[in-house]
């Protein structure tokens, strides 16, 4: 095994980990207002909300990343009123198409996990928020709100480790992220094997991270899942 | 006479074609503690569930304290005029469900201090001082830090239950509070239940525990398909039945 190779390599790759985070970062930050946005009208019961919201998700959960980023790279682009409007410095630029690409993505499948972590509070905790006298505002914040987020931990942490993985396809236009500047190290060597072999221990150690991070505040948000706690020997010493 | 603490004027309900309440009337005074009794599906829980417009009732008034609430109507159906009193009066009415609908990510504590400090506004240390003293009173203040999931049911009821007092309700409604519970932890809920009436709280009362309505309150109604078919108290109404159909009910109630 070539360890200075591996490591030369390595050293060549790790400059394209921010921008790896940055796309990550802003497309699941954005994408997070979507995704809300988008479970608001799913669950809003009005069908001229319900159905557009719908039709978003179907749409982009139902055709692939690469064709999405190709549309909105080469595809927006023919189209004089994208060229001619406020947004174009920003469309024309590679690294914006790809955020734009997979924020859109990212509110979809997000916009499900929400929409099923908010459905799993117990209808009898609302009703005794109702009871309370809590004002909708109240009752989402206190109640809901922190109900919801547990339950869509798990299912939002594997959506956050698929973006990460995605980021991968903004190197099919000019972005030099980690799979971008493995490509460039690979075609310039011809050691596919090797290069990408890092490139892969990469992925996996920012996902090893994310994993448990999110495990982490998953405990720490669920006392009430865990065995009850034994009685304090402060107390017992005191009862006796 | 004692002011009227709560009322209802003519209350009708229906789901679909189904009539669950056909004109109910009832006035509970300062101290009344009314059970409300009848087979499953008479209407004696969506009767109580519309005091608190957890159900909105068809037609009819609530008068909470002398506070009518307002209704209208809005694209063929009726609903509260103004929500702010809705919470408002609902603040005032403490509700125990028969699941017990305790917020499983708040311990125990928390539950009871919640709506004390988030909707009445009260200072924290005060509330928290008067949680103490209602889960000495329902016999779980050593269970003030723990989650609901690790309490047993009867337990769960009766933090439910302190929740409710904490609000410093002037009506407590209970409906079916003791319906989900083993046969053994019964007992331990329906005495905290009696205790409050002898307090002289004014409550209402869903139950199927007929030795207990008989014993507690100072009133008992009797609903069939959404009426008040008889009503009394329970000492005249329990010996001698005004009417056959109470006759029947209490006789097949007696032998469960």
């Amino acid at each position: 095994m070539d360890i200075a190779f591996l490591w030369s390599t390595l050293l060549a790759i790790l400059p394209g980990v921010p921008t790896t985070l940055k796309l990550t970062a802003i497309s699941v930050f954005i994408g997070l207002f979507l995704a809300l946005a988008l479970a608001a009208m799913r669950l809003s019961g009005h069908p001229l909300l319900v159905l557009p919201a719908r039709a978003y998700v179907f749409v982009f959960r139902g055709t692939p990343l690469l064709v999405q980023i190709y549309l909105i790279y080469y595809g927006l682009a023919q189209f004089s009123v994208v060229r001619e409007s406020l947004l174009w410095p920003f469309l024309r630029e590679a690294y914006w198409c790809a955020i734009l690409a997979l924020t859109l993505n990212t509110g979809a499948y997000a916009s499900e996990i929400v929409r099923g972590g908010l459905q799993s509070v117990p209808f009898g905790q609302i009703e005794a928020a109702r009871a309370a006298g809590m004002s909708r505002l109240v009752m989402f914040r206190r109640i809901v709100a922190p109900l919801a987020i547990r339950q869509a931990l798990p299912g939002y942490s594997n959506e956050l480790i698929l973006m990460i993985k995605s980021t991968s396809l903004a190197s099919i236009i000019t972005i030099f992220e980690i799979s971008g500047l493995a490509y460039k190290v690979a075609s310039e060597t011809y050691r596919y094997i090797e290069v990408f072999f890092v490139a892969g221990l990469i992925y996996l150690s920012l996902n090893f991270a994310i994993t448990r991070a999110i495990q982490a505040l998953e405990h720490w948000l669920s006392p009430h899942l865990r065995p009850a706690p034994a009685t304090p020997l402060l107390n017992e010493l005191k009862a006796v | 006479m004692p002011d009227i603490a709560v009322e209802t004027r003519n209350l009708s309900k229906r789901f679909g074609s189904n009539e669950v309440l056909k004109g109910i009337s009832l006035a509970a005074h300062e101290g009344d503690v009314i059970s409300i009794i009848g087979a499953s599906g008479s209407g004696k829980s969506t009767f109580l569930r519309c005091i608190n417009f957890l159900e909105t009732p068809d037609s009819g008034d609530v008068i909470v304290a002398g506070e009518k609430v307002e209704m209208r109507q809005r694209g063929g159906r009726v609903e509260p005029a103004d929500r702010q009193q809705i919470d408002r009066i609902r603040s005032s009415l403490g509700m125990v469900f028969q699941n017990f609908n305790l917020w499983s990510h708040m311990t125990i504590l928390e539950n009871i201090i919640e709506a004390p400090i988030h909707v009445q506004k009260r200072p924290r240390a005060e509330a928290i001082e008067e949680a103490e003293a209602f889960l000495a009173k329902v016999g779980i203040a050593e269970k003030r830090d723990h989650y609901p999931a690790h309490l047993s049911g009867g337990q769960q009821q009766r933090a439910a239950i302190a929740r409710a007092l904490a609000m410093r309700p002037a009506v407590m409604l209970f409906d079916e509070p003791t319906s989900a519970l083993d046969p053994e932890l019964v007992g331990e809920v329906l005495r905290v239940i009696r205790a409050l009436a002898e307090e002289g709280r004014t409550m209402l009362l869903v139950t199927h525990e007929m030795k207990f309505a008989r014993e507690v309150s100072s009133r008992a109604i009797f609903l069939h398909q959404g009426r008040i078919e008889c009503e009394g108290a329970p000492r005249d109404i329990f010996t001698r039945p005004p009417n056959e159909r109470f006759a029947q009910f209490i006789a097949n109630s007696a032998m469960h």
